[in-house]
């Protein structure tokens, strides 16, 4: 029976083992490739620290094993009698530490790319794309005119949409999150993005898109009962196709519904319910 | 004296004025320690059925949504049978609740803490004795408002973070309005609780140790407990004040939390000039300690077990003692690593990754001195052992799945996501509470003077160990797939809607490990009545408490315990007939020339 255990503690860990390596061919793994630059650098991080971590797991995991199959094996005369060693306790104080610190500096630049503003691209950072407001439970998202730049205050001729979020493809860009109600967060499982919508401040999210697609946008902070259905999509597209998309944004938003041309669908529809 | 104590005898060195109590005195509001943790321990097994009933109700709405639930459906009439979305936001809220601030904490601190500090120093009773009944009764305000809140809007429903504005606004969910009052008001009992207790611990640990009781000496479970309780104390009013400002937000119309001009719900715009950021560093400075207070005390008794079950010193008591430290010291300095997407200041993130990268150290070291502690022992797997190697072994997964969450770019993308769960209940879960298994089999004969069943442990521990596998391994992968925490329905979203077999899976394992707590309490209840009597030290073990008789009368000694040496002198060659030496042993000193004859004794000595 004791060996029984043994077994059970060692076969626990290799089942761990197997199961995270055929993960990515259950597709119970990353939902794609990362859409962005950032993305590809948080995944290379992942997979740093998914490698130190197996040998680590399996190293201690068969150390446990046995060290439990040779105690079991000893069942004459008393165990050793030791306190410690000071040599091993340096060893395997010195040796993880080093390793830790490794992987915390070498993660700096990254996180410093991706989040601390002064490094951000000046253009970028000059003229956001879109300020996006969560709210319980969608998210709203206004653009400035065409050849206008985004200001914090709403101006009479911004662009307002719901759930769709268009963004140009690659170049740099950001986007101004902030929140209408309690706390939100604004991720993209594809684009590895993620960034909590914080009541009263304006946060911006940096973000360069590589290929143009379809993105799916949900909430990741508790935010009510409707945290799991705000649904929306980050659609990316080349600049040209996003600069028409937002004239015919505009074209629709300022149409008077008297004019001779044929009135874009979705004002005709807005008016109607008006009336 | 309880009535399951064999005749003891009154004629030793205590001159309590042993008049005879009544019932209600000796076993309702006891003033003994003892009753107290066995109190503790009884109502935190209840609170673990509770919580672990709320915790099913989550699994089935992840494998089987919006379907109507077999037999518990009925508390959800009011959708037919159902479980409606804020009806799962208050199960995972009241989940995380009950297990962490009614199960866990008091399992820990309340039950262990009570029961073994005074044994294991070598104390009579706690320094306090009444103050350590308050704390006990204080928890029942907190169940009662935790109950009650249920009965306003279908509960709270903030999670067990109880972020604002979600908090702090009645009008932004059904369970935010008195529900939330009443959970903020149970939370600070439930604090007062424990700031009673650990002031307590400190005193007694401080004060009232048994003569040539070092500090040097005093069992890894004395350890935890002692820097659990200086945590505690350090770290709670930080949670009650933010408790008092949160309510204060909410009933007087102050604005701490609330920043201006916030329109939740078609309500009147927020006036104020708040921070919710705040409410989250405040949090997060009790609710990271408070995560090593979930762990500390287990990882000192597991420490005890080892050593005890391995026949064999503790692989380096000192290190592990200051490690143990360091972890409580560190975890003071990472709260932020909560909060790394946040919104607060970016350059913060770097430095709390370094420090929570640092705090994996401490960790690490009492990892390979536990499997230091078992090298070269004698390994006989019984309930205790299974439960502490688990205890090991899952703590290893915890604890490296951890870095992957403290290094910031990668916590971008998996922060709350369903890896961050898995984390958390490989540690508090598959550590903890494996640990706290295995304790209760191992102090149970100390408590009632008779063993628990081990076949029954056996089963009880397999099942759980493969329920629990089963459960929250497979949580890691959801996490990388980017399902987020939660979702009372995740495959709304099309790219999670694959993952829906997986839950059902892992809902099955979830089933098969709360049914597997039956045998738990059944094993202990009909052992307290059943169970083999045993006589004072059934493991061979040398702290105190194995000292006392077993269960230990009013005053736990029979005869005042002296000691002489560290706890863990096990397979000592000072001694050859029989492999364990305790405490309170007193060995005259020998002459030099007899030493060569230690070594051959140590050869051949024989079993006990």
């Amino acid at each position: 029976m004791n060996r029984f255990w043994c077994c059970f503690f060692i076969f626990w860990p290799i089942l761990a083992v197997l199961v995270s390596w055929y993960s990515p061919d259950m597709d119970w793994w990353f939902p794609g490739e990362p859409g962005t630059p950032i993305g590809s650098q948080i995944d290379d991080l992942f997979y740093l620290i998914l490698v130190i971590v197996t040998v680590v797991f399996i190293g201690t995991q068969i150390a446990l094993c046995y060290v439990l199959w040779t105690g079991v094996k000893k069942q004459k005369g008393k165990a050793l009698f030791t306190h410690g060693s000071h040599n091993l306790e340096v060893i395997w104080t010195i040796v993880p530490s080093g390793i830790l610190m490794f992987i915390s500096l070498y993660q700096l630049d990254v996180w410093k790319n991706f989040r601390v503003q002064s490094t951000f691209p000046e253009a970028a950072i000059e003229a956001p794309v879109a300020e996006v407001t969560a709210r319980q439970f969608e998210w709203r998202i206004r653009y400035p005119a065409p050849g206008k730049v985004l200001k914090l205050t709403p101006q009479p001729d911004d662009l307002y949409t719901v759930n769709d979020l268009h963004v140009p493809t690659n170049r740099p860009i950001v986007i101004q999150l902030r929140s209408g109600d309690v706390q939100h967060s604004f991720f993209v499982p594809d684009l590895r993005i993620k960034q909590d919508a914080v009541p009263g401040q304006v946060i911006p999210i940096l973000f360069e898109v590589l290929k143009g697609g379809d993105y799916d946008l949900t909430c990741a902070e508790l935010c009510g009962w409707g945290h799991y259905k705000m649904r929306a999509r980050v659609l990316a597209q080349p600049e040209s196709e996003f600069n028409d998309y937002l004239l015919g944004l505009q074209q629709e938003q300022n149409y008077d519904g008297v004019a001779d041309e044929p009135a874009p669908s979705l004002a005709q529809q807005t008016k109607e319910v008006r009336q | 004296m309880s009535t399951l104590n064999p005749a003891m005898d009154h004629s030793g060195v205590h001159d309590h004025g042993h008049h005879e109590l009544s019932f209600v005195q000796k076993y309702i509001f006891s003033t003994d320690h003892k009753i107290i943790g066995i109190q503790f321990l009884i109502t935190t097994m209840l609170m673990l059925l509770v919580g672990g009933a709320l915790a099913l109700g989550v699994r089935w709405q992840l494998a089987f949504p919006w379907q109507n639930m077999p037999f518990f459906g009925r508390f959800f009439m009011a959708q037919g049978g159902a479980i409606s979305p804020d009806a799962y936001t208050m199960l995972f809220t009241m989940h995380a609740t009950v297990m962490i601030f009614l199960v866990i904490i008091p399992v820990l601190a309340g039950a262990f803490g009570n029961f073994l500090i005074p044994l294991m120093i070598g104390a009579d009773d706690m320094a306090f004795p009444v103050l350590n009944m308050l704390s006990y009764w204080f928890m029942w305000p907190a169940i009662f408002f935790f109950g009650l809140s249920f009965f306003f809007g279908g509960g709270p429903a903030a999670g067990w973070t109880s972020y604002p504005l979600l908090s702090a606004l009645a009008e932004a969910a059904p369970g935010s309005g008195t529900a939330q009052t009443m959970w903020l008001l149970a939370v600070t009992f439930i604090g007062v609780s424990s700031m009673m207790g650990s002031v307590n611990y400190l005193t007694t640990i401080i004060n009232m140790r048994a003569p040539g009781m070092t500090l040097f000496r005093m069992p890894m479970t004395i350890w935890g407990m002692f820097i659990t309780a200086i945590l505690q104390a350090f770290a709670l009013p930080v949670l009650t004040a933010a408790g008092f400002m949160l309510v204060a937000d909410r009933v007087f119309d102050t604005c701490f939390f609330i920043p201006e001009g916030i329109v939740v719900n078609n309500a009147d715009p927020t006036r104020g000039g708040g921070q919710p950021l705040l409410w989250q560093h405040l949090f997060w400075f009790y609710s990271h300690p408070a995560v090593y207070i979930m762990l500390l005390p287990a990882m000192g008794m597991v420490s005890d077990m080892l050593s005890t079950m391995c026949r064999k010193p503790l692989f380096g008591y000192k290190p592990m003692v200051y490690s143990m430290a360091a972890i409580a010291g560190l975890g003071f300095i990472v709260w932020g690593h909560h909060m790394f997407i946040s919104g607060m200041n970016p350059a913060l993130g770097m430095t709390f990754m370094i420090s929570t990268m640092m705090i994996a150290l401490p960790s690490a070291i009492k990892t390979f001195n536990w499997i230091g502690t078992i090298w070269g022992g004698k390994v006989e797997f019984n309930t205790v052992m299974l439960n502490s190697v688990a205890f090991v072994s899952m703590f290893i997964v915890g604890g490296l799945s951890g870095i992957f969450m403290a290094a910031v770019p990668v916590d971008i993308y998996i922060h709350d996501t369903y890896f961050i769960v898995a984390h958390f209940h490989y540690v508090l879960f598959g550590a903890t509470l494996f640990g706290v298994f295995g304790a209760i089999q191992f102090w149970f004969p100390k408590m009632f003077g008779r063993m628990m069943n081990e076949t029954v442990g056996k089963i009880h521990f397999f099942l759980t160990f493969v329920g629990f596998n089963g459960t929250f391994f497979p949580m890691h992968m959801l996490g990388v797939a980017g399902m987020p925490r939660r979702y009372a329905d995740p495959y709304l979203h099309p790219y999670l809607e694959h993952l829906l077999p997986m839950n059902q899976f892992m809902t099955v394992c979830a089933i098969i490990m709360g049914f597997a707590q039956i045998l738990l309490l059944g094993n202990f209840i009909l052992s307290i009545f059943y169970g083999p009597k045993v006589g004072r030290n059934p493991w061979n073990g040398n702290g105190l408490e194995w000292f006392a008789p077993s269960p230990p009368p009013h005053g736990n000694y029979d005869v005042p315990p002296v000691v002489y040496r560290g706890p863990y002198e096990y397979s000592s060659p000072l001694v050859d007939d029989r492999d364990y030496l305790m405490q309170t042993d007193y060995l005259p000193p020998k002459e030099p020339d007899k030493e060569s004859d230690d070594s051959e004794n140590d050869s051949e000595s024989k079993e006990t």
